[in-house]
């Protein structure tokens, strides 16, 4: 593997680059994915035909493969095609659509017993969610943000196809110069990138939920 | 005949679930396994058909060890009834009761047909043969999955508690229904329950555990209800048992009273005739009783009608249990206990102080038995 | 017509033109045909996941052992981005493989060496999802049932396809539907391997073109708009596959009558 390292000093500052570029494609959208999914989700979890509305166009949007959700963003947003914008775009209408779902199950998942003692205490609606139905759904919450951002860590290297600037140039590299060491360390990088953002959810996640760990000791 | 000999199961993380348990299970009876949760009779059950197999120990099936018969033929060979019956839903109903046979190679109409059968045997209409488990109500799948366990006419048939899912008044029909069936079949049973009252209405010996795994006593019924072997067993029996013993008193010898009884749409001045310390029974034009009247409250030119009844008393049946009849006493009105014959009609009364002569007289023959069977030996 | 956007892209009216041209569609390399391969490969690679992941899913789920060691699995599958993969498998086995000739009709010739880690690729995401759905959904099945059928005396090879995998049928399918659609996305970026069909050609050759009347950015929004109709149909029609090979007693709401 001496010429992983190598080929890594020798190209650290690009690679940092696009390491930055690729975690900030990955996550961001993830944030605003799940910021909207909220609201949406909470709106398909109390009414039946919101929720057949809702997550039916979501899961349309889900279905139109990545690379075609690339090329047709430049044309309705006006970018230029390999514009980053493009890709954090469309992976934010992915998970928009794969954690509305997750959101809308997560709350409908709470007991009603809890509810309902929280509403009989008094609680409005908007208090209702921030206060009880938002931390008892979140484990769940927070499996499918995981899901989520492994989907959208290898989606992100999908966009090398149409020139994004990010950790998957590696792989149009090796394919150019038929070179096994770009693609290595690119699939390498990629699974470690994973790897932490998956831990950094799970530790946030636990974080949050302090009752979960008093349960278990 | 089945043999438990000093079995025992212990699991990897050390939980003991069956400790050293010695029986032996009588041919062509029910047996019921009971005792708290974690006694481990659902365990020791599991072993019969090796759902489980014990860490030491043997289980012999007419003197054959288990280990030596290879586990699915085995299966094949002994009913198996669970709670919740565990019907598989991608299948008829017919289908379902209709598994062993076809397991043991017989062809598909032939055990369907037989499936039928056997449906009206356990009290269901032919016509849900063709519907599926998720259309029956809890009681009915139960008795499909009697049925399933029938169809290949194991001689064990093993039950784990197939009645607690049910509520009471289906589970009492179901209980008088598999006494019916093994008066019918005479297969060996053995039954795991929870609930003692139902051991010892069900069980012709009764096996008590205890939470660890171990017998506590092993005995008949009414033995189990006057003789309890220890504190615990004595505890789990729970109250009542002096009257509960009665159940198994045979009424035989009691003499019941002549009654004169009045009839529905007679004259109120006829029932003050014939009425005795306040109270007169009513019966119908065929002498089934349906009720007491106290003339006192009401007007003499009235004639006899239901509303004036008072429906309190139970009926005790003739020469049945003592506790039936004490019952019938402590429940009438009037202090005299409605005794009927087989057809429902009425028999005579007999008093709550009878009753009690009776089990004093009982227990006098009991004394002078056993001084008896003292003395010869 | 010059209203194309500032951004150097003809614009998306230009699709519909596009569109209404027959010649886009006839040929070899039209849109029929490219559907056509698409779909072809599709089936094919779903009909080997299911060969693979279903009786290797039924038998963790039946036994219970093998599900840890499954699901990391399935897990570190999908954190392996597809594109990484394709192009590690060209460069190390498209030069290993020499067979010249293609498949008439299906694989042009000289294709196969590019065709292998496509379908490699595509095999590896497709198989876990169907993996995993077939285990829990024989796991979730009441365990009054599983216990009943092996007291009924069946052997457990007899249950396991008998009565496990039918009850587990609804769950099941629902994995092999997400498999599907994401083997038709992937198809996509499959493309990237040169001489590999599909819709996903129209894309990955529109991208070096974009301005060719022929196969340019209109194509690519055209073949775009073929994949999501293609998506939409499958689904529904292995929704309706599910509703023939489900057992009626599966799909009934229980409901309980007095007895």
């Amino acid at each position: 593997m001496n010429s992983l390292w190598s080929y890594l000093q020798a190209n650290h500052a690009q690679l940092g680059r696009w390491t930055v570029a690729t975690l900030w494609l990955s996550t961001a959208p993830l944030v605003t994915g799940l910021v909207a999914a909220v609201p949406v989700g909470w709106l398909a979890s109390r009414n039946r035909v919101a929720a057949l509305i809702l997550l039916g166009g979501t899961g349309a949007l889900y279905t139109v493969p990545s690379l075609v959700m690339f090329l047709t963003l430049p044309g309705l947003l006006g970018t230029r095609i390999l514009d980053p914008i493009n890709v954090a775009v469309a992976l934010t209408i992915y998970s928009v659509a794969l954690l509305t779902r997750t959101v809308t199950g997560a709350l409908s998942a709470v007991p009603a017993d809890v509810t309902g003692a929280a509403t009989a205490v008094g609680y409005n609606r908007f208090q209702l969610l921030i206060a009880v139905q938002l931390p008892v759904a979140l484990p769940v919450i927070a499996a499918g943000v995981r899901a989520a951002a492994v989907a959208n860590v290898s989606l992100v290297s999908v966009a090398s196809i149409i020139g994004t600037a990010q950790l998957g140039q590696l792989f149009v590299i090796g394919t150019n110069t038929g070179s096994l060491t770009p693609i290595v360390l690119g699939l390498l990088l990629f699974v470690a990138l994973a790897l932490v953002i998956d831990l950094a959810i799970v530790a946030t996640a636990r974080i949050l939920t302090p009752w979960r760990q008093a349960a278990t000791r | 005949m089945i043999q438990f000999d000093a079995v025992t199961k212990r699991y990897p993380d050390g939980s003991v679930a069956v400790h050293e348990f010695t029986l032996e299970v009588p041919t062509g009876q029910i047996t019921v396994f009971v005792g708290p949760s974690g006694c481990g009779k659902t365990t020791t059950l599991r072993m019969v058909n090796r759902m489980t197999e014990p860490t030491s120990g043997r289980v012999l099936i007419d003197g054959r060890d288990l280990t030596a018969i290879k586990a699915t033929r085995l299966r094949r060979g002994i009913g198996y009834v669970i709670q919740n019956a565990g019907l598989f839903p991608n299948r008829t109903i017919v289908d379902n009761v209709a598994t062993v046979p076809r397991l043991l190679g017989q062809p598909r109409r032939a055990a369907r047909r037989h499936a039928l059968d056997l449906l009206s045997q356990v009290g269901l209409s032919a016509e849900l043969g063709a519907r599926y488990p998720a259309q029956l109500s809890g009681g009915q799948q139960q008795r499909v999955g009697v049925a399933r366990a029938l169809a290949a006419d194991p001689p064990v048939l093993l039950m784990d508690e197939p009645f607690s899912a049910v509520d009471p008044v289906v589970r009492e029909q179901l209980q008088n229904e598999l006494l019916r069936l093994q008066h019918d079949l005479g297969k060996t049973i053995i039954f795991v329950t929870h609930d003692i009252d139902e051991a010892i209405k069900l069980g012709d010996h009764v096996a008590v555990m205890r939470t660890g795994g171990t017998l506590a006593q092993f005995a008949a019924p009414a033995d189990l209800l006057t003789r309890p072997a220890d504190s615990f067993v004595a505890a789990f029996v729970g109250r009542d048992r002096g009257y509960r013993a009665l159940g198994f008193a045979r009424a035989d010898s009691l003499a019941v009273i002549d009654e004169q009884p009045v009839r529905l749409g007679d004259p109120m001045t006829t029932a003050r005739d014939r009425q005795r310390d306040g109270w007169v029974l009513v019966v119908d034009t065929d002498r089934t009783p349906v009720g007491w009247l106290s003339p006192a409250g009401h007007r003499l030119d009235d004639t006899i009608a239901a509303a004036h009844l008072n429906l309190g008393g139970t009926l005790a049946r003739r020469g049945e249990s003592l506790r039936e009849a004490l019952d019938a006493a402590l429940s009438s009105p009037s202090g005299r206990g409605v005794v009927v014959d087989e057809g429902g009609r009425l028999a005579g009364t007999v008093t709550a102080a009878q009753v009690l002569d009776g089990v004093k007289a009982r227990a006098a023959d009991g004394l002078a038995r056993s001084a008896r069977q003292g003395g010869r030996g | 017509m010059t209203e194309d956007a500032g951004n150097g892209l003809p614009g998306l009216h230009r699709v519909q033109i596009w569109l209404n041209d027959p010649g886009n569609w006839s040929g070899s390399e039209g849109m029929l045909a490219r559907l056509g391969e698409h779909i072809e490969y599709t089936a094919v690679i779903i009909a080997l996941a299911v060969l693979v992941a279903v009786p290797l899913g039924t038998a963790i789920g039946s036994t219970g052992r093998g599900t840890v060691a499954a699901a990391a699995a399935a897990n570190a599958l999908r954190a392996v981005p597809t594109l990484g993969l394709l192009v590690l498998l060209i460069v190390v086995v498209s030069p290993r493989v020499s067979i010249g000739a293609g498949i008439p009709g299906i694989i042009p010739s000289g294709g196969i060496p590019y065709f292998l880690p496509a379908l490699l690729v595509l095999l590896i995401l497709a198989v876990p999802p169907i993996l995993t759905s077939t285990y829990a959904g024989i796991q979730a099945i009441d365990p009054a049932v599983r216990d009943a059928a092996r007291g009924s005396g069946m052997t457990a090879l007899h249950a396991a396809i008998r009565i496990e995998l039918p009850c587990a049928i609804p769950v099941v399918m629902s994995g092999i539907r997400s498999a599907t659609l994401q083997v038709i996305a992937n198809l996509t970026v499959a493309a990237y391997a040169p001489l590999v069909g599909g819709l996903g050609r129209f894309i990955v050759d529109g991208d070096q073109n974009l301005s060719d009347p022929r196969f340019g950015y209109p194509a690519m929004i055209a073949a775009g708009l073929g994949i999501a109709a293609l998506v939409v149909a499958t689904d529904g029609a292995l929704k309706a596959l599910q509703r023939q090979i489900s057992s009626p007693g599966i799909r009934i709401r229980p409901s309980k009558r007095p007895s």
